[in-house]
């Protein structure tokens, strides 16, 4: 039965592949560390090459899910350093990985990522190679009301990043919704909000999206500070480099736990790495927050969106190989990339090409060990770059992230609406909004109405179909736990706490 | 504290500056260019590539074609683009297909669009619509699935991967309207992408998938899916042999979906001339057959005048048929 595992080990593990593999890593790791490159844009980047190089299709696919891996663990770099996500994963990834940057402690929080996305991404790819075809067939039982339900659980969860200020998660999370209705309405053609600019037909671009909102939006920030003289670095001096076993094991659970979460929603057609990480965040400050520390530099909550983005990036091979259906967006460019050599990844895959599906998964097991074992060592390099005055990185980083969205657009446009959306997040957050509920209410709002339009016309208008299956009622109850749990569960520790301390 | 923010500013002059002057250089070489009006990745990538990698393959380019993207409005900012910013440029050639026809004919591009406004060059492959139902659907064949939906429109949930108004619809409500039913009434449920749709008529969640015929070959394979019908002019060959095509079954719908090219309006009838003969040459070296069976694509051979002429005329066809089935006045 795993035959194909073993001639894949025989044809990853030759000195070519293994190279490419190395290269794959360690280019996924800066696409991903670059904002505005992301796993997508680099494999686009680069799939012309390897085919201009007239590399093998396995060959030619080991150095793209390298890239693609590699670029999951890179998109953490930036996030934790500079408050700017790398890619659309790694925004989950800023909230409590920045916090403990400027509490001194960038090293070990580039450190326990690096792990954390190791484990998560081997939990999935030893789901991938056990159950991929049976898990395919469970991934196309996910229909419209499903991923419905699965939003509103998504939206529910966020209620325990509310924190402090409940309005304003809300109102930033509703902002969010807004801007993502902008463009072409997926199910009649419909066009909202694009005021007759084709620029805006296709919607707002992710990356204009989260370039505007954190890096733009922070160099604001920091010419205001420059103007009034004050000290905008309160970045403490960087302390010890590597992670402490101690660490690693104190976020064990959460790392397993986020592992699970990040390989199932990876492996639904239509969802991502996004998605992925910030069910894994919110129910991890669920489960573990104990002290309201999520958000403050809490490891788990580092470690748990970085175990699920590299978990679902696995998890989202398991339908394109078995059903020939991508996963994600990237997934979407490796299935066109295997059609530039004549092989179409579908439910035969398996049988008439044993030697590319298991030359793929072999060097997922390899790559992911590399990635270790090069992020490890480079999160002290990486860690220094913080010696750097901020002023100089910040905006290095943006105007490397705006040549890259130009590249992309080759358009002035895209350029023009990431600054407008600089200055509206740079308004949010002088007026106290935290910008990860915006960019989750971005990208759960399009995907939640898509899907709710899609089983209306399904079921011809009975909002029925949305509780119809078992799947979807399951989603409902534990949507409706973790939004009114916690409220019922204070409300009984208030009553019973106190007086059972009471001698 | 003066002296440091003099030098930061300083710096980040530097800085930007030296960014600028990256750019600059890069503008400056003039390769052949095709531009892909998406994002990363897509059909229209895929169409670049088709050229790109045939082109250099064949020995046909000096140099390397570059991809370029301009994602946004369907296809209507690069339609703008090369309209009016670079209307002569004899290095650039830009994808198009069915798609972008469909869209001009709807004034998806503009209402001051016409399809004259650029010279259409050719096309390298051309795909056909395919009507698909799960293995164990209850339609054996296209009569039964069209007689259930004259029965009841509403009755049957087809899926695809466009919006209404798309290509993937106009191939459901082409079928709908050859037997009589109104398309309005179809329920129809848009996806993002054919994949997606494939997964929900797998997971059957619909019922009919209007797809593309070559994309499937996969799961037909595999016997997952039945393909009712071939939106095409005769029976395709190779493993399409069984499938027949929805005219032999009494629907006079045909869809082709072609993978072309155009030109910017001003460049010169020589410069315009030499692009669609490389092209027709490419078409017909046999390295280039098997990459373009590879995309899943049937031969096509229309170049030059001949091609403008063939998407004039079907931006007519659409525009007639778009009154026809309800979408425009």
């Amino acid at each position: 039965m795993f035959d194909f595992l073993i001639q894949g080990f025989g044809v990853a593990l030759t000195p070519l592949n293994l190279g490419l593999a190395f290269l794959g890593a360690l280019l996924g790791t800066l696409f991903g560390a670059l904002p505005g490159i992301g796993p997508i844009n680099g494999i686009a980047i680069l799939m012309p090459l390897a085919y201009t190089l007239g590399l093998p299709a396995e060959s030619s696919l080991i150095l793209l899910a390298g890239i693609y891996t590699g670029s999951e663990y890179g998109g953490r770099m930036s996030s934790i350093l500079l408050n700017v996500p790398g890619d659309a994963g790694a925004v989950m990834t800023t909230l409590d990985g920045h916090p403990l940057a400027k509490k001194g402690l960038a090293g070990p929080a580039l450190g326990l990522s690096a792990v954390s996305s190791f484990i998560g991404a081997t939990v999935a790819i030893l789901g991938l190679t056990l159950f991929a075809p049976l898990l395919a067939i469970v991934a196309v039982k996910f229909g419209p009301a499903e991923f419905f339900a699965l939003m509103i659980f998504a939206f529910a969860s966020m209620s325990a990043m509310m924190g402090k200020d409940p309005l304003k998660t809300l109102i930033g999370a509703v902002l969010g919704v807004l801007i993502s209705t902008v463009g072409v309405d997926s199910g009649t053609g419909v066009l909202r909000f694009t005021f007759d600019m084709p620029e805006l037909y296709d919607g707002i671009d992710f990356v204009v999206m989260i370039i505007g909102l954190f890096a733009v939006s922070e160099i604001l920030l920091m010419l205001e500070h420059a103007f009034r003289h004050d000290q905008d670095g309160e970045m403490a001096p960087i302390g010890r480099v590597m992670v402490k076993l101690s660490e690693v094991l104190h976020c064990k659970w959460a790392i397993l736990r986020s592992s699970v979460i990040g390989f199932v929603i990876g492996i639904l057609p239509g969802t991502g790495a996004s998605v992925a990480s910030a069910v894994a965040y919110t129910t991890e400050k669920r489960i573990s927050d104990h002290d309201n520390s999520f958000g403050t530099g809490n490891m788990r909550g580092l470690a748990a969106p970085e175990a699920a983005n590299n978990a679902s990036a696995a998890g989202s091979f398991v339908p394109m190989l078995t059903l020939g259906i991508p996963g994600s967006g990237t997934t979407a460019i490796l299935l066109g990339a295997l059609m530039l050599y004549n092989i179409n990844p579908g439910p035969m895959m398996f049988r008439e090409q044993p030697v590319v599906v298991g030359g793929l998964i072999a060097s997922l097991y390899i790559g992911n060990v590399m990635l270790l074992l090069l992020n490890l060592p480079l999160a002290g390099v990486f860690a220094r770059v913080l010696q750097v005055p901020r002023w100089l990185l910040v905006p290095s980083v943006a105007i490397l992230a705006f040549v890259g969205v130009y590249q992309l657009h080759s358009d002035l446009m895209a350029i023009y609406l990431m600054l407008v959306i600089g200055v509206f997040g740079y308004l949010l957050r002088k007026f106290g909004f935290s910008l990860a509920p915006v960019v989750l209410g971005f990208v759960l709002g399009g995907l939640m109405e898509e899907n709710l339009r899609r089983a209306l016309s399904i079921s011809g208008g009975d909002a029925a179909i949305l509780w119809q299956s078992g799947l979807s009622i399951g989603l409902w109850v534990a949507a409706a736990l973790v939004a009114f749990l916690p409220l019922v569960a204070g409300k009984l520790k208030a009553k019973f706490l106190p007086a059972a301390k009471a001698p | 504290m003066p002296k440091s923010i003099s030098l930061r500013r300083w710096l980040v002059a530097a800085v930007t500056g030296g960014a600028l002057l990256t750019g600059a250089v890069q503008a400056q070489a003039k390769p052949p260019e095709c531009i892909a009006p998406a994002k990363p990745g897509g059909g229209y990538d895929l169409t670049c590539r088709l050229a790109a990698n045939g082109l250099q393959d064949a020995k046909l380019i000096d140099e390397p074609m570059m991809v370029s993207y301009m994602p946004g409005g369907i296809g209507a900012v690069a339609y703008n683009h090369v309209t009016g910013v670079r209307d002569d440029d004899p290095n650039l050639i830009v994808a198009a297909s069915t798609g972008a026809a469909l869209n001009l004919a709807l004034g998806k591009f503009g209402q001051q669009h016409k399809v004259d406004d650029v010279r259409w060059l050719g096309a390298l492959g051309v795909d056909y619509g395919a009507i698909v139902v799960r293995k164990d659907a209850p339609w054996q064949n296209l009569d039964e699935l069209m007689k259930a939906m004259k029965q009841n429109p509403s009755s049957v949930v087809i899926g695809a991967g466009g919006t209404i108004g798309s290509q993937d619809w106009m191939k459901a409500a082409l079928m709908a309207k050859a037997d009589d039913v109104d398309p309005r009434k179809l329920r129809y449920v848009s996806f993002e992408g054919g994949g997606e749709a494939l997964a929900a008529l797998l997971g059957e969640h619909i019922q009919v998938f209007t797809g593309d015929l070559a994309e499937l070959k996969p799961q037909l394979d595999s016997g997952e899916i039945r393909i009712l019908a071939a939106l095409s002019e005769e029976r395709m060959g190779g493993p399409y042999a069984d499938i027949p095509t929805a005219k032999e079954q009494g629907y006079d719908v045909e869809w082709p979906i072609w993978r072309g090219y155009y030109m910017g309006p001003n460049v010169s009838d020589a410069e315009y001339q030499k692009w669609a003969d490389r092209l027709e040459q490419l078409s017909e070296t046999e390295s280039f057959a098997k990459l373009r069976e590879g995309r899943g694509l049937f031969p096509m051979s229309k170049f030059g005048d001949d091609f403008h002429q063939y998407v004039t005329q079907q931006v007519a066809d659409f525009t007639q048929l778009a009154k026809d089935v309800g979408l425009t006045q």
